[in-house]
């Protein structure tokens, strides 16, 4: 069975955000308005933004520094533990999913995750016309015709990055209907396809011989809190001086 | 009387206008959803979980006080008993409705009964609210069946109609009857002292294992709240007693409210000790995410909220008013300590519940949301304020009828059926 992880290698990323612009397209994240965002209200599965103390060197030399926050689909996730209507759960491939029609809004979930990538949804989505024509269609079911992945989400759920699980379907899917084995690197997500560094990774950690299982070996590797038990999946490189 | 009449009068144009503002509040709560509240993606919990854990601890206070007299015959506080699960049934319904309505889909609460995760402390909640609530109102029934039966024979009009549909059909006013009730409801008070104990340890459980919140993160917390229960339904009930006992001025008034003054100066004792442990301790590991939040409550714009709600009207004015043998000889004080208690308790719940989610665990997050709601201040809206009014007026409305329609009211010993 794949265990799905991400690696991020900071010292690549340009901060171009081209990872969250084609993140919001794939995933139907409504566009917030200025005033939604001055209020801290806006959806971003993912994101990459400076960080605190960003610049160092002196001026002309001075750098700044960048950091980008998926879902670290934990193995061992605070969020999932709390749901108290199993809306968040972790599936046997290790993805941390989450079930739009189950969410009752207690946001629990939220205050549980110590890296704060889980979003309620305060707005009815909107769309410019433009945009909401050309929506991403796709829907993944838990089971029971329950939604989950791109599908457009109601207001008072919580919503946060799936690793683009709709992707996962879609390969599997093309696959079967050319009669071949799914390969674990069919399955990328819309973040590290598009990504102009090429800073970002997505495979099997299970498999030592992939690309993420490699990178994750790495001295520059950590992962975000590692003190607090939750093992994250997505896992980052660090930039050299 | 005269007086007793304008304090009705006043009490009902507080409770109208309560209601009044809180219709505004649930108007916008209905049709605009959480758009108007002012908790956000950081402070994500506010105002409404704040007085939920106000108001269930108000109810496992009353109820295990109650839990004295039925199961473990300390008659002492008889007189009370009935008063205090009333209070408690009350103000579990008020805990519930704020709870509810901060929920983002409130018609899908159901889903915590079809499909409940155990793992969660907030599904072990909603169980255990569940069979607390059927509990109550059984144990309730039992305590009072027989008075609902008199008064059902006794009285006409709406209040005789009233009793005569809570008493189902029963007729028995016998002596026997009576045993045979007290017998239910000290079993059902037997299991209800554990459930309460649960549930509200719970509560504080619910927060406790939160790793990503240091501060609440702990094995402190289920304790902290049912201390918390104890002192301020504690202090609910003795204002309640001294206000509504129908014997005042008589010996045994004096001396049971000063009984209870002195339970309440024990616990309230017994909270300065936790508090002092969590404050304490915390501080002086000095590590920042626990340290974060303390600093926020004592010395943040709110500091006013921990050393003149939680430490001066929950502990100094109580201990005073309450040791101090001028003022703890006074019915009149003892009352004002019980009102202080209970008004220092809403500052207590807004400090566990706000500060510590103001602290990130993830250091730069609030650089990447460049919001001014990614900071330490949160403000409930107005929309929060008029939907809280609303509950509480409700609350206070629904106790109002029923301590009127009900034998829920204080008694003097002689009326105490044997």
């Amino acid at each position: 069975m794949p265990k799905w992880s991400m690696v991020i290698d900071l010292e690549k990323c340009v901060a171009c955000q081209g990872c969250s612009i084609a993140c919001r397209m794939e995933n139907n994240t409504p566009v917030a308005t200025p005033e939604e965002a001055w209020d801290g209200r806006e959806i971003r599965w993912n994101d990459v933004f400076p960080m605190p103390r960003a610049e160092v060197g002196d001026y002309p030399n001075t750098k700044t520094h960048y950091m980008t926050r998926p879902c670290m689909h934990c193995e061992n996730p605070p969020c999932i533990k709390v749901c108290p209507v199993q809306a968040t759960f972790i599936d046997e491939e290790g993805l941390v999913r989450q079930n739009y029609d189950r969410c009752i809004g207690c946001r629990y979930c939220t205050v549980a995750c110590p890296y704060a990538v889980r979003y309620f949804n305060w707005y009815a989505p909107e769309w410019n016309p433009t945009i909401e024509q050309h929506l991403n269609p796709q829907e993944v079911s838990s089971g029971s015709g329950d939604r989950e992945g791109p599908a457009v989400r109601p207001k008072g759920v919580v919503e946060k990055c799936t690793y683009c699980i709709q992707r996962l379907d879609n390969a599997r899917q093309r696959a079967e209907a050319e009669d071949r084995d799914f390969r674990p690197d069919e399955y990328v997500p819309a973040c590290v396809e598009t990504c102009t560094g090429k800073a970002r990774f997505f495979g099997d950690m299970d498999n030592p011989d992939s690309t993420v299982s490699k990178l994750a070996k790495s001295e520059r590797a950590f992962a975000l809190l590692e003190e607090v038990g939750t093992h994250p999946k997505t896992i980052y490189l660090q930039e050299g001086e | 009387m005269k007086n007793s009449k304008l304090g009705m009068a006043a009490y009902w144009a507080v409770v109208i206008i309560s209601l009044v503002i809180g219709g505004y509040g649930l108007y916008w709560r209905l049709t605009t959803g959480h758009i108007l509240a002012n908790y956000g993606q950081l402070i994500t919990w506010g105002l409404w979980v704040a007085m939920y854990i106000y108001f269930i601890g108000l109810s496992a206070g009353a109820f295990l006080i109650s839990a004295l007299v039925f199961v473990f015959h300390v008659e002492r506080f008889r007189p009370i008993a009935r008063l205090a699960l009333f209070t408690a049934l009350i103000s579990l319904l008020m805990a519930l409705l704020f709870i509810w309505f901060d929920l983002g889909h409130m018609g899908r609460f159901y889903e915590v009964y079809s499909r409940p995760n155990f793992r969660s402390m907030m599904a072990w909640m909603v169980w255990l609210y569940t069979a607390y609530f059927v509990l109550l109102i059984f144990e309730f029934w039992f305590e009072s069946r027989q008075d609902f039966v008199r008064c059902g024979q006794e009285k006409g009009g709406f209040n005789g109609f009233i009793c005569r549909v809570l008493a189902l059909g029963s007729k028995n006013t016998e002596p026997e009857g009576r045993e045979r009730d007290e017998r239910v409801v000290r079993v059902l008070g037997a299991i209800g002292l554990p459930l309460a104990i649960m549930f509200h340890g719970g509560v504080g459980a619910l927060f406790g294992v939160v790793a990503a919140r240091p501060a609440w993160h702990g094995g402190l917390f289920p304790l902290l709240f049912l201390v918390a229960a104890l002192v301020s339904g504690g202090g609910l009930l003795m204002a309640l007693y001294a206000w509504l006992a129908p014997n005042k001025g008589s010996e045994e008034y004096k001396s049971l409210l000063s009984d209870m003054g002195r339970l309440v100066l024990a616990l309230v004792l017994l909270d300065v000790i936790f508090t002092f442990a969590e404050y304490s301790i915390a501080l002086y590991g000095g590590v920042p995410g626990d340290v974060l939040p303390l600093i926020e409550i004592m010395s943040g714009p709110f500091w006013w909220v921990f050393w003149i709600g939680q430490i001066g009207l929950g502990m100094v004015v109580p201990i005073i008013l309450l040791s101090w043998k001028r003022t703890s000889s006074s019915t009149f004080w003892v009352g004002i300590a019980g009102m202080s208690i209970v008004l220092a308790f809403v500052g207590v719940r807004l400090n566990i519940v706000i500060p510590p989610l103001s602290v990130p665990e993830l250091q730069g997050l609030v650089n990447a949301v460049p919001s001014p709601r990614m900071t330490t201040q949160y403000i409930p809206s107005m929309m929060e304020w008029a939907l809280g009014i609303g509950i509480v007026g409700l609350g206070l409305a629904l106790f109002a009828i029923g301590y009127n329609l009900l034998p829920v009211k204080p008694r003097g010993d002689k009326e105490v059926m044997s």
